[in-house]
């Protein structure tokens, strides 16, 4: 494709604007905060004395922040898995075009349209070990007393996980659903005519056509992850026992309640370190897919 | 094989899942319908889900009091936010997938990786600088934060999109003399409403539901979005529950009313956006 | 960012770092306070200079949105119509409010006068930093010396000047019982940690839930187990640890410790779920006896349709007799308020008779003062206003008065561990690791 010099200075100057925004916005103000992180700062009167890596040292020894590590990690997995499993069978499901089918479509994905807030608050109710779930098991007969659910330090997680994976399901399931439409009727025809069931189809001439979308549906889901905040906050606020603790939770309180800004700013610049780890390899792979 | 028999057993099966999987969906829409229609004290916890003791609609009357101001804030937010950040990332993609220039993919990449910072961390340099231009507890210092920080995923949904479209089209117009800006104009803008719907509707929901951002730079009720309102419901320390569900469905409604209208668009439209790269 | 600005901006910071705690520790100007004083200002000066007064709180909703409403009125009429903007945040106590508030401050757009809890929250966060004006001669010019208790006076103080208003005070050390349920079961409230076991014991028995607790927003732990330090270390124990005198692996915390982790065999097994108004809900429907919570309780029970003194009651929590831990919420004048002549209007209206009067009556709480009449006030109100007059006053940690908010964020972290792991010696160390995290230091 042949773009003259002009042509392609006239496309920098029309993105530059952006890229000038972005660089403050995001690099500028992250330098900032990874500056702050370096100082002291501790209540309302700004320190600007550099102490090295004295926060980091301390968060890690915190058994607190400890926590919110393994936490960080737990929750991304099984929110990941979930919804990649979720999305993928409904979208199966949905694929093969019964009738209703843009009902279903319509009620899986509307979920996306209500907000953290909102959610969280229901679904804490709904995890209420003495009128939640439990009184519906124990309509059909099944006795789930000893569960305890958002206050069970053990079942937390979970529960937590499954109001996100209820959020954002049908957005995977959008993703699965645009890729199975593009493996184009006719190879699923000819896999048939050879003799393939149903699911033999599915495994070996869809699954392996959907490896893009699942990529695609990793990057998108882990940023909502390793952001999430708003849900935990209002379902659990780290609680009971640390259990559902993520780093941002303990960013907000130690930085707007306890007024520890360099500690705040260390948080925040370990959980850009994360969220990078998982990024940059992604960006890496999609250029050389450009290529 | 026996395929009528087999697919009518694997019919039933699949829409017996799809049922139960329905059912999950539909719990806590209950639970927000059936409480936002209780008495306030028919509306705890222990009494979820048993329907209303009397029907009262006091809940909605009062969250709209109570929300409406709110509610016109954020469509002033959110509005004029979507389309900016649409019309840039359009633009944006144009440029990275039609028109590359030296460096643009490293650029691209850079902008991109903006989008997964944690909003945490840059929370307090934010508002420091909406202080000192004063654009402080204006909606102005929102739209601006939620078009910058949206940048990234309209620039790379629109990209995608374009990218998908042949290069073809490009050379026509410069056949004919036209330049950068008048190709986009006349053959790239008319053919991108699907993209665009994409991008609408992502970013109007984020935008729409966002709460972070709209806490901290918005101080006053005059200017403060739907989703601190909601909170607002909840007072300093007692809740009623009645009004906080109908103020969450009034709240949500906006959002759900375009997915319900546009859901087929944003399923197709996600196939250019994401599925590429 | 190019390094050579920020070292340059670095240089200067240190340069001026001198200077910069000069400044904190030099007493705030006096002369605005002098000018004000001179004369009475006519109601046009108020219109003219700046005609507005922003009120900054988190009482956006019930019986506090109502009471400030007051205080507005009250405002409007004797200011002749300055406008009032009521710039109300809410959100679980007040966070998003203070997180609203530091930003407006730091960012220099001060509001004229704002809800703040006495004590630590007031003095470590803004009276230390030199963002708030003194008001002694406001206090002098009303002659409000003796209205106050002197503890609460010293809660508002620094260095010898005052810098808040005391709007009300919330009771904090409050066990509400369920009458019903006490008579049907022939007990009485307990005044003693045995007394209150013995009594959970029966209860238990009986198949009702002794102690209602919300652990889901943590701070309701905190306010639980606040009462226990105090009744196993007593008034001037308590004071020590968070002026950072005394240990936090002291035998005594670890006795407090003990005493809670017996507790927690009688408190509902779904605390973790549930808000302080949902447990307090558990005591009103009966299901559950007793739950420790401030006194902003009596205002959820009395729009459950209950009584008070009636169909509930509160005595003090097990071993606090005699002390009143004070939840106060205080206005003060920010040292860059707008219109200080407003502000001053409104704080001498806070702190009138018939301000707090009007205030109390609709917020649930009671007054500061301790002249105000206590007819129209409920039954156990009047108790409360009567024992706040007489008793030892505490501050509370949970609610920010006791001790800086850093250390409260750690400990409640540090509780809802107990609250499943219940290992006393871990979470005395742990909670002395927080104290040294914090800086807890003699001041």
């Amino acid at each position: 494709m042949k773009r003259s010099g002009k042509e392609r200075w006239l496309s920098f100057l029309i993105f530059a604007p952006s890229v000038a925004a972005v660089f403050i916005f995001v690099y500028g103000f992250i330098g900032w905060s990874a500056f702050i992180s370096l100082t002291d700062w501790r209540g309302l009167i700004p320190s600007y004395e550099i102490v090295g890596l004295k926060q980091y040292a301390s968060l890690m020894a915190h058994p607190r922040f400890q926590r919110d590590m393994i936490n960080t990690g737990v929750f991304t997995l099984i929110f990941l898995a979930g919804n990649l499993f979720f999305g993928l069978v409904l979208a199966a499901l949905l694929d093969r075009r019964l009738r209703g089918t843009n009902f279903f479509r319509n009620l899986f994905m509307f979920p996306m349209a209500v907000s953290f807030v909102v959610s969280g608050t229901v679904w804490v109710w709904i995890f209420n070990p003495n009128s939640g779930l439990n009184a519906v098991f124990q309509l059909f007969g099944f006795d789930s007393g000893k569960w305890g659910w958002i206050t069970d330090p053990k079942m937390a997680m979970y529960c937590v996980a499954m109001a996100a994976i209820w959020q954002m399901a049908g957005f995977t399931m959008a993703q699965y659903l645009a890729g199975m439409k593009g493996v184009s009727d006719d190879i699923r025809e000819a896999a048939r005519i050879d003799g393939a069931g149903e699911v033999q189809v599915f495994r070996h001439i869809i699954l392996p056509q959907l490896w893009p979308v699942t990529v695609g549906a990793i990057v998108v889901l882990s940023h909502i992850s390793l952001k999430i905040f708003d849900l935990i906050f209002v379902m659990t606020q780290g609680g009971p026992a640390r259990a559902t603790d993520m780093p941002g939770i303990f960013m907000f309180e130690t930085t707007f309640r306890g007024d520890f800004f360099a500690r705040g700013a260390a948080i925040g610049i370990v959980m850009l370190i994360m969220a990078a780890l998982l990024i940059i390899p992604y960006l890496v792979y999609s250029r050389r897919m450009d290529a | 094989m026996n395929s009528l028999g087999k697919k009518q057993l694997s019919d039933g099966v699949a829409y017996a899942i799809l049922l139960i999987f329905a059912l999950f969906f539909v719990l806590p829409v209950f639970v927000m319908l059936n409480t936002s229609l209780k008495a306030l004290s028919d509306a705890q916890n222990s009494t979820m889900w048993s329907f209303p003791a009397q029907l009262s609609l006091a809940g909605f009357i009062r969250a709209f009091e109570k929300l409406g101001s709110g509610l016109l804030n954020s469509l002033f937010l959110t509005v004029p936010a979507t389309i900016l950040s649409s019309l840039i990332g359009s633009i944006n993609g144009y440029c990275l997938s039609k028109w590359k220039f030296k460096g643009s993919n490293w650029l691209f990449t850079m902008v991109l990786f903006g989008m997964f910072i944690p909003y945490q961390s840059i929370l307090i340099p934010l508002v420091n600088f909406m202080q000192k231009v004063g654009l402080y507890n204006s909606l102005g210092s929102l739209i601006a934060v939620h078009v910058i920080y949206g940048i990234p995923i309209t620039t790379l949904i629109f990209r995608n999109y374009y990218a998908t479209i042949p290069d073809e089209l490009v050379e026509a117009g410069r056949i004919d003399g036209a330049g950068i800006v008048s190709i986009y104009w006349r053959i790239f803008l008319p053919i991108s409403l699907p993209s665009f719907v994409v991008v609408a509707i992502w970013q109007f929901t984020n935008i729409w539901n966002e709460f972070l951002f709209a806490v901290t730079l918005t101080s006053s009720p005059e200017t403060q979005p739907v989703t601190v309102a909601l909170q607002n419901l909840s007072g300093s320390m007692i809740s009623q529950w009645d009004t906080q569900m109908a103020g969450a469905i009034i709240a949500s409604a906006p959002c759900l009313l375009i997915y319900v209208l546009l859901g087929k668009y944003f399923v197709g439209g996600m196939l250019a956006g994401s599925v590429k790269g | 960012m190019s390094t050579k600005p920020l070292i340059a901006l670095i240089a200067l910071m240190i340069a001026l770092t001198p200077l910069l705690s000069c400044q904190t520790d030099r007493k705030p100007d006096h002369e605005m306070d002098k000018a004000a004083d001179t004369e009475a200002p006519p109601p046009s000066a108020l219109k003219t200079a700046d005609g507005e007064l922003t009120i900054f709180s988190w009482w956006t909703a019930g019986g506090e949105a109502d009471g400030l409403a007051e205080h507005i009125r009250l405002f409007q009429e004797k200011s002749g119509g300055v406008s009032v903007v009521n710039a109300a945040v809410a959100g679980g106590a007040g966070t998003n409010a203070k997180a609203v508030l530091k930003t407006r401050m730091l960012g220099g757009d001060p509001p004229g006068t704002f809800q703040v809890h006495g004590g630590s929250e007031l003095i470590d966060t803004w009276v230390k930093s030199g963002m708030m004006a003194a008001l002694d001669s406001l206090y002098d010019e009303k002659g409000w010396r003796g209205k106050f208790p002197d503890a609460l006076i010293d809660m508002v103080s620094w260095q010898g000047r005052i810098y808040a208003v005391p709007s009300n005070i919330h009771w904090g050390n409050a066990l509400w019982c369920n009458k019903a349920v006490f008579e049907k079961n022939g007990l009485t409230p307990p005044e003693t940690m045995e007394q209150f076991f013995a009594v959970c014991e029966k209860l238990q028995k009986a198949g009702v839930t002794p102690l209602a607790l919300a652990s889901r927003n943590k701070w309701p732990v905190l306010h639980l187990f606040e009462n226990l330090l105090a009744a196993s270390g007593g008034r001037d124990f308590y004071m020590d640890l968070f002026a950072g005198k005394a240990a936090w692996d002291d035998d005594r915390v670890k006795k407090a410790l003990e005493n809670f982790k017996k507790i927690l065999e009688y408190v509902n097994a779904d605390h973790a779920a549930l808000t302080w108004d949902q447990a307090c809900g558990l005591v009103g429907q009966g299901k559950a006896a007793m739950t420790v919570m401030g006194d902003w309780a009596r205002g959820y029970f009395v729009t459950q349709s209950l009584k008070p003194g009636e169909d509930f009651d509160a005595v003090a929590t097990p071993g606090t007799k005699g002390l009143f831990f004070v939840i106060t919420d205080t206005f003060g004048m920010p040292e860059n308020a707008p219109n200080k002549v407003a502000t001053k209007l409104y704080l001498s209206i806070v702190g009138s008779v018939e301000g707090q009067l009007a205030f109390n009556l609709k917020k649930g709480s009671i007054p500061a003062r301790t002249d105000v009449p206590t007819d129209a006030f409920d039954p156990i109100a009047k108790k409360t206003m009567e024992y706040f007059a007489s008793a030892n006053l505490l501050p509370s940690a949970a609610h920010g008065s006791a001790v800086i908010e850093d250390f409260v964020v750690s400990l409640n972290d540090q509780l809802s561990v107990f609250l499943s792991e219940k290992d006393v010696d871990k979470c005395a160390g742990a909670f002395a690791f927080a104290a040294n995290d914090a800086g807890l230091k003699k001041d």
